[in-house]
């Protein structure tokens, strides 16, 4: 009878004793009155269709501190190789991280089987990553690719669970976004189609959801090319001012005016060469 | 003018359940397998198709329920040792093989996840067999039912269930398990999938909701 030992027992494994020791450190805090920095969140609204030639990902660019705009045009479609993009949610520095990680890991990967990655590859290597740190990476996916068996579309939660889906929405505007696709997603459309859908499923996160907003970015992925629209529309443009505050020049009388001369000699001087070979 | 600006998005902080009913059956030659679809996280669903019912090999699939993350990872690494397994010894494995492997991953980190697993499958040894893993459990059972659904049909299966019925009717049983359990329970609903496993291998249906068999609804 053959006994199954795959699973070699590691002791130890991942401590998760400082989570424990910030939310109470974290209580302390808020007790005495101060609180602490709030992590930049991309409050977001991103979305990802399924079409006839390969896969159409949108995002907003809104990146917020609290309740503060902290930037207004980040980008949240990252690079994960040649042929599979993913949008992150959630905690922008983890989402940055996470999907660097697994593109460098991913790139290794191709080299060593020769081959372009697919994307349910990219799928389990982050849903694995994210079940290791067991929800405390905050990164909300929605991976998308067109690779030799065809396009694919997962969303990623924080705590390891996907879904493969022929269209799928994350983000603090999901709700909103879910609402446009619901009504107007057939499968097989035309790219045009696609596009519109997704943008109007985006401007409807941005216009409805306090944490997402100004432009609306798109990533267009078929088999061969990858069209990268940053922005694809500019839903909020600044307004043009209709008056100016500037003083005209001569509006402050000059009443004295006085030049010193500053009288500096060189004390030392020393010249350290660089080594450019 | 509502103040309430930026409410946090619940999926940061609710963990993604398959709220769920899932039941599986014995018949004279094999299984039924029958899920929901619902997949929530905090209030908002965030897939309403999900297929719960998840293959180990070919003929033992598993139902899933409880956290979505937990419940997927278990099914995902059993099916990985469930190959090697089967390569090893040159023969398809059997349910218990299977069940066993679930349940050592159950108990062995009981504390630290929350999902409960049915499996259920054919083989060549005992034909078809039911397993609960509950919390680290292994128990062979006729039928068994699970997820928050369940509850509201332990009465309806323990009065309806007979011995020794046929396919069809195992198929009957489980959908209206599910139908009735999917009326009362606000985590299960969308669409049922039913699996169908016996000795030529497993058969996947999808019975869209209005397809669904109808009960008492005023």
């Amino acid at each position: 009878m053959a006994t199954v030992s795959v699973c070699q027992y590691h002791p130890g494994g991942f401590s998760f004793e400082n989570c424990k020791r910030n939310a109470l450190l974290e209580a302390d805090i808020n007790k005495l009155g101060f609180s602490s920095p709030a992590a930049r969140k991309t409050g977001t609204t991103i979305c990802g269709v399924v079409y006839k030639d390969g896969v159409v990902l949108g995002a907003d660019t809104r990146a917020t501190e609290g309740m503060v705009v902290a930037d207004k045009n980040c980008s949240k479609i990252h690079y994960i190789s040649p042929n599979i993009y993913c949008c992150g949610a959630g905690t922008a520095a983890d989402t940055e991280m996470t999907t660097q990680i697994i593109s460098s890991n991913l790139e290794l990967h191709a080299l060593s089987t020769g081959r372009l990655p697919r994307v349910a590859t990219a799928n389990r290597m982050l849903k694995q990553m994210l079940f290791r740190y067991q929800g405390y990476i905050g990164a909300a996916l929605v991976l998308g690719g067109v690779d030799c068996t065809g396009p694919h579309l997962y969303s990623i939660y924080p705590h390891g669970s996907t879904d493969k889906l022929p269209y799928v929405t994350m983000g603090s505007g999901s709700l909103a976004a879910m609402a446009v696709f619901e009504d107007r997603y057939r499968p097989n459309m035309e790219e045009e189609e696609a596009k519109r859908l997704v943008r109007d499923a985006i401007a409807a996160g941005i216009f409805n959801d306090l944490g997402s907003g100004s432009n609306i970015d798109l990533c267009v992925i078929t088999k061969g090319k990858v069209d990268y629209l940053r922005p694809h529309d500019v839903a909020n443009k600044k307004g043009v001012r209709t008056g100016s505050y500037r003083y005209k020049h001569g509006t402050t009388g000059v009443l004295t005016k006085a030049v010193i001369p500053l009288n500096l000699e060189v004390v030392e001087e020393s010249v350290q060469t660089m080594d450019t070979s | 003018m509502s103040e309430e600006m930026f409410p946090e998005p619940e999926w940061l902080s609710e963990e993604v359940k398959t709220g769920t009913t899932i039941i599986a059956v014995t018949f004279d030659g094999g299984v039924v397998l029958g899920s929901d679809s619902r997949v929530s996280a905090g209030e908002s669903v965030v897939n309403r198709v999900m297929n719960k019912l998840s293959p180990l090999h070919d003929k033992i699939y598993c139902a899933l329920s409880g956290s979505a993350a937990d419940a997927q990872t278990i099914a995902e690494i059993v099916n990985y040792q469930l190959d090697v397994h089967s390569i090893e010894v040159e023969d398809d494995p059997l349910v218990c093989s299977a069940a066993t492997l679930v349940k050592n991953i159950s108990y062995k980190y009981k504390e630290e996840l929350s999902a409960h697993l049915i499996v259920a499958g054919w083989d060549r040894k005992k034909g078809g067999q039911v397993y609960a893993t509950l919390n680290g459990l292994l128990s062979r059972q006729p039928f068994a039912i699970g997820g928050s659904g369940s509850f509201y049909i332990h009465g309806f299966v323990d009065a309806e269930y007979r011995k020794n019925m046929t396919k069809r009717e195992s198929q009957e049983f489980v959908v209206n398990a599910l139908t009735l359990a999917m009326g009362r329970d606000g985590s299960s609903g969308g669409v049922a999938y039913v699996v169908t496993i016996d000795k030529d291998g497993a058969e996947e249906k999808c019975i869209l909701g209005n397809e669904l068999p109808r009960f008492f609804d005023q």
